[in-house]
């Protein structure tokens, strides 16, 4: 394709492209670099009959002045990431020094906002991802070695975790799982503790979050499994089978080996998928116990005081975490494409 | 193919058994049990007492008199207004799907047919954008939406979602368009058509099957949005997702957790409707990227 129409045909994505996506992230770069000016305040006399008394208020020409002349606000280069609510450079010092132990150390950097909220982005997304994949793989060849005619409804029913609206999935869960609701009624009379509540504590909350996470994406990796089962070449199966390989062999050397690319597509995609775990911990009103980076950022930017430059500080933390996590990724498609 | 050289051992029947009882029980109960429980009263479907309360609907009948109640639904979308929002997210789907549809054929039929090594790299960009989580771009925009009183408009949040959508949509058709063979649009060429009239005369008429699974996932995405919609729209503006949040919290008092209940099962009720009519392209579409690298 000539370059002249290459560019006309992805003209409008590419636009849409460059102003919704490429441009915000310009956007949170700089406003991540300046902080809001403060109002500025002068004092004022106000001298009566009674006397003179002092008041301070806005001085709203001045601050006008301030804004128009500096519409980012006041350059604060790195001192937004270095500060308490991000990277908190200090404290983590603080709590090197001042603890003796290993153990001592966690528990005090678990009480910093953002390394609170990486702490459970990272479990979640590393405990997650090799769940769902194997937990994936075993509903598949379940239902691969089930009858033909149960597999249409059997589909239609793994389909629906992964179709239903992540906040409103794990709403129905929370319902159930609550104090007053089926299965945290069970839990309550299984381990005969009364008070037993999956609100009110810290690893089981992290539980049913992962618990959440692998019932909502194992049908992903199930579906791409059992289309990638669909596939196998019965020749070498049999094959395989002459030659003396047992059930496990034939599982071991034939049909592993064809789905692990399909397995290096859905790790991709989990992993991209379970960094960004939000929704979840809104549903189960989990901030108390865990919270990621982007319900850090949802929690910047929502409420009366939207703290902008403190949002885009961790945005760009965010970012440059998924940088990371894809690294691997993009090196091996551009040692892949070079080698073409 | 039942030779006995291929008949599983017993162990491995009841292995498959037990994996698949387990899976449907986790995947379908959870749903039939809220759809259920939307029609008792809170008492009931939240019972401290007794969870079988909610099979028998001691507390519906003592209250309501019958065995079910519409309360929840009477309180969602009369009192509080969720037809509002349903119409706003009917009209945030009509408009993401088609425009992202209409930009994201042309990229990707673009992206499917040149040799140049730009193409890819534009590819993998696109990789790396949906990578980002939908919030952190979100703070990027607020305080030019606010400038310039874009803000908590739909028009807005529909640009966003299209945007957002582009890179998913443009591998999707990218990997599509792939499959239909070049052949096709090159003789049309060769019979005088130039690239585009190619595309509308030789390439549209044969897409629609990759265009239908597409549009479907565009469909979920702005279906399923919340942190968007709940960032972008004002409260007049909600769309159903950002809604429901907005039940939980600020209504928490008794019997009004049940709008929230009853507003989960109306939304999921068109989800179950979509995969039961579109459950093969679902499965494609699923599987598009994956099998073919």
């Amino acid at each position: 394709m000539k370059h002249k129409t290459f560019f006309w045909f992805v003209l409008p994505s590419t636009l849409a492209m460059l102003l919704f996506i490429f441009l915000p992230l310009i956007s949170i770069i700089v406003q991540s670099l300046y902080v809001a000016h403060d109002q500025v305040i002068v004092s004022v006399e106000n001298c009566g009959p009674f006397g003179c008394t002092q008041s301070t208020m806005v001085d709203q020409e001045a601050t006008e002045a301030l804004k128009s002349g500096h519409p980012f606000g006041q350059f604060a280069g790195a001192d937004i990431f270095l500060d308490r609510g991000h990277l908190a450079v200090a404290e983590v010092g603080q709590a090197w020094d001042g603890s003796q132990t290993w153990r001592e150390f966690g528990a005090q950097m678990l009480n910093l906002p953002f390394y609170k909220a990486m702490s459970f982005t990272l479990t979640f997304t590393f405990v997650v991802t090799p769940l769902v994949i194997l937990f994936g793989f075993a509903i598949a060849v379940a239902v691969n070695s089930a009858v033909k005619v149960v597999r249409g409804p059997l589909i239609f029913f793994s389909l629906l975790p992964m179709m239903i609206t992540p906040l409103v999935g794990a709403l129905i869960l929370f319902w159930m799982v609550d104090a007053r609701g089926i299965v945290g009624t069970a839990l309550i009379s299984l381990s005969g503790d009364p008070s037993l509540s999956v609100k009110a504590s810290t690893p089981l909350m992290w539980i049913m979050l992962i618990v959440y996470g692998v019932w909502h994406s194992a049908p992903f990796a199930f579906i791409v499994y059992y289309a990638g089962l669909q596939t196998v070449n019965s020749d070498t199966l049999e094959a395989a089978q002459i030659d003396g390989a047992s059930r496990a062999q034939r599982i071991r050397y034939v049909v592993v080996p064809h789905l692990l690319p399909l397995t290096t597509f859905i790790a991709l995609m989990q992993l991209m998928d379970n960094f960004r775990v939000f929704e979840p911990i809104v549903s189960f009103a989990a901030s108390a116990h865990a919270t990621s980076l982007s319900w850090a950022i949802y929690n910047d930017l929502g409420g009366e005081t939207r703290q902008l430059s403190s949002a885009a500080a961790t945005s760009v933390l965010t970012v440059v975490c998924i940088i990371i996590l894809l690294t691997p990724v993009l090196i091996r498609t551009w040692r892949d494409f070079g080698r073409k | 193919m039942a030779s006995r050289a291929n008949q599983k051992p017993f162990s491995l029947t009841l292995f498959t058994i037990v994996v698949l009882g387990v899976w449907m029980m986790l995947a379908a109960f959870p749903f039939l049990w809220t759809l259920w429980g939307s029609f008792k009263v809170e008492g009931d479907f939240f019972s401290k007492a007794d969870w079988a309360a909610a099979l028998t609907g001691k507390m519906t009948v003592s209250e309501t008199g019958g065995q079910y109640t519409g309360a929840g639904y009477y309180g969602a979308w009369v009192q509080e207004g969720f037809g509002k929002a349903a119409m706003n997210s009917t009209l945030v789907c009509l408009f993401v799907v088609t425009i992202s549809l209409t930009l994201g054929t042309l990229g990707g039929y673009a992206l499917s047919r040149s040799t140049y090594r730009y193409a890819f790299w534009f590819l993998i960009i696109a990789l790396v954008f949906r990578a980002l989580p939908q919030i952190t771009l979100v703070s990027g925009y607020l305080p030019v939406f606010f400038k310039f009183n874009m803000w908590g408009h739909l028009p807005t949040a529909i640009i966003v979602l299209i945007a957002i959508n582009q890179p998913f949509t443009l591998w999707m058709l990218h990997s599509f368009f792939k499959n239909i063979p070049q052949d096709l649009d090159e003789s049309a060429m060769v019979d005088g058509c130039n690239r585009f009239q190619a595309f509308r005369h030789v390439i549209i008429p044969v897409m629609w099957p990759g265009v239908i699974t597409a549009g479907l996932f565009s469909f979920l995405l702005a279906y399923n949005d919340f942190a968007v919609t709940t960032m972008l729209l004002s409260k007049e503006n909600q769309t159903m997702i950002p809604k429901i949040a907005s039940f939980l919290g600020t209504t928490q008092t008794k019997g009004n957790v049940m709008f929230a209940v009853s507003a989960v099962v109306s939304v999921t009720a068109p989800l179950f409707v979509m995969v039961l009519v579109f459950q093969r392209q679902i499965v494609s579409g699923l599987t598009a990227g994956a099998v073919k690298g």
